[in-house]
């Protein structure tokens, strides 16, 4: 069953009262506040803080607090080239993420380990880890990052959350 | 006296450690893994602090999260076709390692005095934007660290002015890959020298905005005042080099001492420290700012026009209206993107003056477009070295401080 | 001013048989020193007597197929007589150590300790000979030529692996051999070959 509309609002009952999904409310307040962990490890960290500057604020799109506490965060940005003995710090801190977490592949080495084909870089953080979004570029520009955080906002608004945590009762 | 050992067993370390030596009153020493991944480590480096209680007694920084094989993939690929990799070294000035490096080239291949006029004077104007941009990303990391969040909104700000100038010049923000060896990718284009004018003026106000917030700030002062201090005999026995090197006292800068490129014509400073803290070092970056500015102005008077590559068709890809139309041009061009420039046998090593200090690159080569070996000396790299001897006797907070104003780039130290 | 060659020069007096000819070669000045176990001397006398106080770099060549199989090559630069020299060594395979250089300057530490990671060439007398840049345990020495680009699978401590980077196909393609690009790396493909 397709929603067309995610919130219902009608202005003859009283006041501030919206009908809506418990899916589009929950995925709602999600997507808008996806704190991000930034896993800035080589160049692609500058284009990073670079999107968090005034310039091309990312806070704009609710990734407001760059902390780099994984117990506080929701999406953790692979920012630079993940080398094999860097793999394990990063496998350890996605697992220290709380629930809900997604991941997004910043750049042409963390998608597929860019143009490093060698004895020392992993060949993509996919190899370790489970990504939503592969952002492309060396570096992708911040523009690039934000449009891919709002792809994974589009994928979030999608997630059946009530389907995962509501097991239907037998009637 | 036994009540307060009873309240410092906090970790199960110390509770260990205690329990097999009961009377011993010298207190437990705390094992603290700082990073690899840590706000304050400036990229991933993994430094294990042995601490009692706040002092430190051992460090052992941990380098190698970022070894990317750059010097092994050296050896396949030509001369050209490595330079996106320099790009990647010191990611903060992209520019200077670009030029340091077909300087370096061009050294072996012993075409340095060919060089046309207006393309060393581009390539000192890209040299000095790159210091101006890396020096600013240093300073405003190095505030935000000590706790002056608004100094690197600021200075990313100017960097931001430096991105479109860069963009407009090469193409790309930054990892420019704008210099070929015996020349440059393109020209200036039209009106760059004066966006560039007035960028110029716009960024000495940003200097002074700087200088406003930091310079004589009590709480910046506190924190950097004989912090950190490294002597003038440790910092030459440690190798170190830019900026760490100068605030220590010793006036060695590779612009000066082995003059490369145009520099002996130009009239700039080289500010030298007395401390060796971490408050000259920040005061030396800033004061370097202001004199690529003046350098920057004297090549914008200056520059000639004419052309940018070197005129031998064996060293620099031809015109494409000549490689189209002659047999002569085509099989240059074929060898040059095939082979490589046909470099002599020989060793030479070419150092000069980064940001962070001195790069240099050896390159051993057996004949041919590859290397046989090429050795990025990276000044990162050696500058972290000085860790383990400096920070012994600081506290704790004093590692981020002392981080901070040594302005490292895990890119270049592991290469 | 003293120039490099006139301390080339000098350091040849002292020890006579030890150093090589200095030969220069775009301007810098190159000395063999013939035995490798001498090389702290020989050092030593070059810092203290001829101001060479400052060591820019050590790196090391592998001459795949020759012997000796290692050149270790130091980079010296005086700071005071603004001055670079440059001294090589050689070190064969079965021996395959030599020296330690940091009681002469300490910089040499992390050096040497990258030589030792990447080529896997030992210095006797160094406080601390680790790996640097690959992990501890990791069983080979990366920048050997016989040792290909693409890596070999091994464990990494603590939870990770390695395995071999995919060169199906790319340009990498290389031939472990101290011979020219044309030999190491045949760039043409053929399209049947292709998957």
């Amino acid at each position: 069953m397709t929603q067309k509309t995610e919130i219902g609002y009608n202005s003859k009952v009283e006041g501030e009262v919206i009908h809506t999904t418990v899916d589009a409310a929950v995925n709602w307040f999600r997507k808008n506040s996806m704190w991000p962990m930034p896993m800035g490890l080589a160049c692609c960290g500058i284009e990073l803080m670079a999107a968090g500057c005034s310039r091309f604020d990312i806070s704009r799109f609710g990734s407001e607090v760059m902390r780099f506490s994984p117990r506080q965060s929701d999406v953790m940005i692979v920012a630079g080239t993940v080398t094999y003995k860097m793999a394990t710090a990063v496998k350890r801190i996605y697992d220290q993420m709380v629930e809900p977490k997604w991941v997004i592949a910043m750049g042409a080495c963390a998608s597929s380990g860019g143009m490093y084909r060698s004895y020392a870089v992993l060949q993509g953080v996919d190899q370790i880890l489970p990504v939503d979004v592969y952002i492309a570029g060396c570096p992708p520009r911040p523009e690039a990052v934000l449009e891919g955080l709002m792809k994974l906002q589009g994928k979030v608004a999608k997630e059946p959350w009530a389907k995962q945590h509501f097991k239907p009762t037998a009637q | 006296m036994s009540t307060t050992q009873e309240i410092e067993i906090r970790d199960t370390a110390a509770k260990v450690a205690a329990a097999d030596e009961l009377t011993d009153v010298k207190g437990e020493k705390m094992v603290l893994n700082m990073g690899p991944s840590h706000p304050a480590t400036h990229g991933v480096l993994r430094l294990r602090l042995e601490m009692d209680g706040e002092i430190i007694t051992k460090a052992e920084p941990d380098v190698g999260y970022l070894h990317r094989g750059d010097e092994k993939i050296a050896e396949n690929m030509t001369y050209n076709q490595f330079l996106p990799y320099t790009d990647r070294l010191d990611y903060l000035a992209p520019l200077a390692n670009n030029v340091h490096y077909v300087l370096a080239v061009e050294k072996l291949l012993g075409i340095t005095d060919d060089l046309p006029e207006r393309c060393q004077y581009i390539r000192t104007i890209c040299c000095e934007l790159a210091r101006v941009s890396a020096h600013l990303l240093g300073l405003g990391a190095f505030a935000m660290d000590t706790g002056a969040f608004t100094v690197f909104l600021h200075t990313f700000t100017e960097r931001e002015k430096i991105y479109y100038l860069i963009e407009a010049l090469t193409g790309a923000r930054f990892t420019t890959s704008y210099t070929r060896v015996g020349g440059l990718s393109r020209d200036l284009p039209e009106g760059w020298l004066d966006e560039l004018s007035k960028f110029l003026d716009e960024v000495e106000i940003n200097f002074d905005e700087t200088e406003t917030l930091l310079t004589r700030n009590p709480i910046f002062l506190e924190r950097t005042q004989d912090v950190g201090i490294i002597t003038r005999e440790e910092a030459i026995d440690f190798g170190l080099s830019g900026p760490n090197l100068r605030g220590s006292g010793v006036e060695h800068d590779v612009r000066k001492a082995q003059p490369y490129m145009i520099y002996d014509r130009f009239d700039f400073d080289v500010p030298v420290g007395t401390t060796g803290d971490c408050y000259d070092r920040y005061a030396i970056r800033i004061l370097e700012m202001r004199e690529s500015v003046k350098i920057l102005r004297q090549c914008i008077a200056d520059i000639p026009g004419g052309p940018i590559n070197v005129d031998d068709s064996k060293i620099v890809l031809p015109p494409k209206e000549k490689v189209m139309t002659n047999m002569e041009e085509l099989i240059h061009q074929f060898m040059l993107v095939t082979q490589g420039q046909d470099a002599p046998v020989g060793e030479i090593y070419f150092g000069a003056e980064n940001p962070k200090g001195e790069l240099g690159f050896y390159i051993h080569s057996l004949g041919g477009g590859t290397p046989h070996r090429l050795k990025i000396r990276a000044p990162s790299f050696v500058n972290l070295s000085i860790l383990s001897q400096l920070l012994p006797g600081h506290m704790i907070a004093d590692v981020v401080a002392i981080l901070g104003s040594l302005d490292f780039v895990m890119g270049e130290c592991d290469r | 001013m003293t120039t490099a060659a006139e301390f080339a020069q000098q350091l040849k007096n002292e020890f006579g048989k030890l150093i090589s000819k200095p030969m220069e070669f775009r301007g810098e000045i190159t000395v063999n020193v013939a035995d490798a176990s001498c090389i702290t001397e020989v050092c030593e006398f070059a810092k203290t007597e001829l101001d060479f106080d400052y060591l820019i770099d050590i790196s090391t060549l592998d001459h795949y197929g020759e012997d000796p199989r290692f050149s270790v090559v130091y980079e010296l630069s005086s700071i005071s007589h603004r001055q670079q020299l440059r001294l090589k060594t050689q070190v064969t395979e079965e021996h395959g150590e030599l020296p330690t250089v940091t009681s002469v300057w300490r910089t040499a530490d992390w050096h040497e300790r990258e030589a030792y990671d990447m080529m896997g060439v030992k210095f006797t007398g160094h406080p601390n000979l680790t790996r640097i840049l690959m992990w501890e345990g990791y069983p080979h020495f990366p920048l050997r030529k016989d040792f290909p680009l693409e890596g070999k699978p091994t464990e990494v401590p603590d939870v990770a692996f390695t395995q071999t980077a995919p060169m199906d196909g790319g340009p990498f393609v290389t031939v472990a051999s101290s011979e020219n690009t044309t030999h190491r790396e045949p760039r043409r493909r053929n399209p049947e070959d292709d998957k």
